[in-house]
């Protein structure tokens, strides 16, 4: 695993080889591709003694073999006649281009998705088809269509972080099928940008942030898939040297003062981390991050997690009147809703929320916790 | 986001057209629909958005526990149930907008005359198997 994350390391580095010795993208991405899986074979009993050169040359290879036997062979073979060595351009600049290329603004989420999961992270369409749990065929598809899509784009513009950081968030949510842990995936991409781009701020905040939610991992779910809200959470399962880790990617960020919206999500991310137990929880600080993710993005969602964080700062009745000014068709909002109106003593409308909100959850462990959740609050409000 | 993409032999709105069933069709009536039918799934293959198709026999039955150290229970087979589910599609879509789109482009599926059938499809999105991880 940890060898298949060095030998994924090596992709992006080696279509920039390519790309720079003629290839285009879409081509030197296959070749890669299929290096990439000739490795996955050969190198467990036979491991090169430079990993990189190797896949250059065997990448190089398959280019050749490809671009020989297409049609346009006469244009392609000039290029390939001309072989010329690798130019000055370093390859961290190359592997920054490929992120911005494979989270294009003109691609559709998913295709972005599986185009960085391959170009970038150097996962087989096996792998991302596995995960995303789509027939292999359909992945393949996927990806030659997001490419045809970015055909002719300029590899040697600067892109959109935000479009980039947006990709790289998806994917850390997406999916559990098959051997990769997306999750980890996404920290590793995510990881190799902040190095990119010189730290900038917000590609750590969404470091940090995610850092922060994966050393909870395994306190999230009990037996049987269940999922276990914060506040219940054994804290002692959470894995404290991801946190501080976290805290201090965090730390660095936000003393750069350019706060961004996953920076205030991870500090709110870092507040629930710094309290040993859930009452010990700093929700007056909390509500004021809440107000500045707000000041950054204006989204109904900040505003209903506001309202959750207002009830435990001022108290149930303060809450539901943050709730009042967010829109009721806001996903969520019954089950914010019934929280409130629970703590608010107010059982029967909350056991009717929860049970509402259990109908509109859109992943079944969410609504079987509602579910839980009203069938637990019926039972209180019952003799 | 997944959707499935069901189709009933019976049940559902009120048919928009009404029509005999296939065995009363002439064969290239059968014909032209089977086509349209394996074009739609080649298609969904080539955008990238196919998971799944399969066609169900209207045989089976109902069955259920018979309780502790007794066999299972057996009901049916309703031939004349109200409600019989004929297969589905499974498609990846990026949208709501875009199953409905093309469960549209489906229920366009030909008929006797090479008539559109207009026949009602029911589209339901898959539930997520899991919690986003940074919703708590």
């Amino acid at each position: 695993m940890n060898d298949d994350a060095q030998l994924r390391d090596l992709v992006p580095a080696v279509i920039g080889v390519l790309v720079r010795r003629g290839a285009d993208f879409s081509s030197a991405e296959d070749a890669v591709q299929e290096a990439l899986i000739r490795a996955l074979q050969v190198w467990p009993e036979d491991p090169p003694r430079d990993p990189k050169g190797w896949l250059v040359t065997a990448a190089w290879h398959k280019f050749v073999d490809a671009a020989r036997s297409e049609t346009a062979r006469q244009r392609r073979e000039l290029i390939v006649d001309a072989e010329p060595a690798g130019g000055a351009v370093p390859a961290a600049d190359d592997t920054l281009r490929l992120y911005f290329l494979c989270a294009h603004p003109t691609l559709p989420s998913a295709a972005a998705v599986a185009l960085t999961l391959r170009a970038v992270g150097g996962l087989t369409t096996r792998q991302i088809a596995q995960a995303c749990l789509v027939p292999e065929a359909t992945m393949a598809q996927r990806i030659v269509r997001a490419k045809r899509r970015i055909e002719g784009l300029p590899l040697d513009q600067p892109g959109d972080l935000t479009t980039v950081l947006r990709v790289l968030y998806l994917v850390f949510n997406e999916g559990y099928g098959g051997d990769i842990d997306l999750a980890a995936e996404a920290i590793r991409l995510v990881r190799q940008l902040t190095a990119l781009t010189d730290d900038d701020p917000e590609v750590a905040g969404l470091l940090a942030l995610m850092l922060l939610h994966h050393a909870r991992r395994d306190s999230r779910t009990g037996p049987g898939g269940r999922l276990i809200a914060l506040a219940e959470q054994d804290r002692a399962r959470w894995d404290s040297a991801l946190i501080a880790e976290g805290v201090a990617i965090l730390q660095t960020a936000l003393a750069r003062d350019r706060l961004g919206e996953y920076q205030a999500q991870a500090a709110i991310a870092a507040l629930h981390a710094d309290a040993s137990q859930a009452a010990e929880t700093d929700w007056v600080q909390i509500v004021e991050w809440y107000d500045e993710l707000l000041a950054l993005t204006d989204s109904p969602v900040v505003r209903l997690n506001r309202a959750v964080a207002v009830g435990q700062a001022d108290g149930a009745h303060a809450g539901l009147k943050a709730l009042a000014e967010v829109a009721p068709d806001v996903p969520r909002h019954a089950a914010v809703a019934a929280y409130l109106h629970e703590r608010a003593g107010d059982l029967a409308q909350a056991a009717d929320l929860y049970a509402q909100a259990s109908h509109a959850a859109t992943n079944v462990p969410e609504r079987d916790y509602l579910a839980r959740q009203a069938a637990r609050v019926r039972q209180g409000v019952q003799p | 986001m997944k959707y499935l993409i069901l189709k009933h032999y019976q049940g559902g709105p009120t048919p928009a057209v009404d029509y005999p069933p296939m065995d009363q069709w002439t064969p290239e009536e059968v014909d032209a629909h089977m086509e349209f039918m394996h074009d739609f799934g080649s298609r969904l293959e080539e955008t990238g958005e196919f998971v799944d198709v399969q066609g169900l026999s209207p045989a089976g039955a109902f069955i259920r526990y018979g309780g502790q150290g007794r066999p299972p229970i057996t009901d049916g087979p309703f031939a004349e149930t109200k409600d019989v589910i004929a297969g589905w599609y499974i498609i990846d879509v990026d949208s709501w907008d875009r199953a409905v789109e093309l469960a549209g482009e489906l229920s366009a599926v030909p008929g006797p005359g090479g008539e559109p059938l207009y026949e009602w499809l029911e589209v339901r999105p898959f539930m997520g198997a899991e919690a986003p991880k940074t919703a708590e």
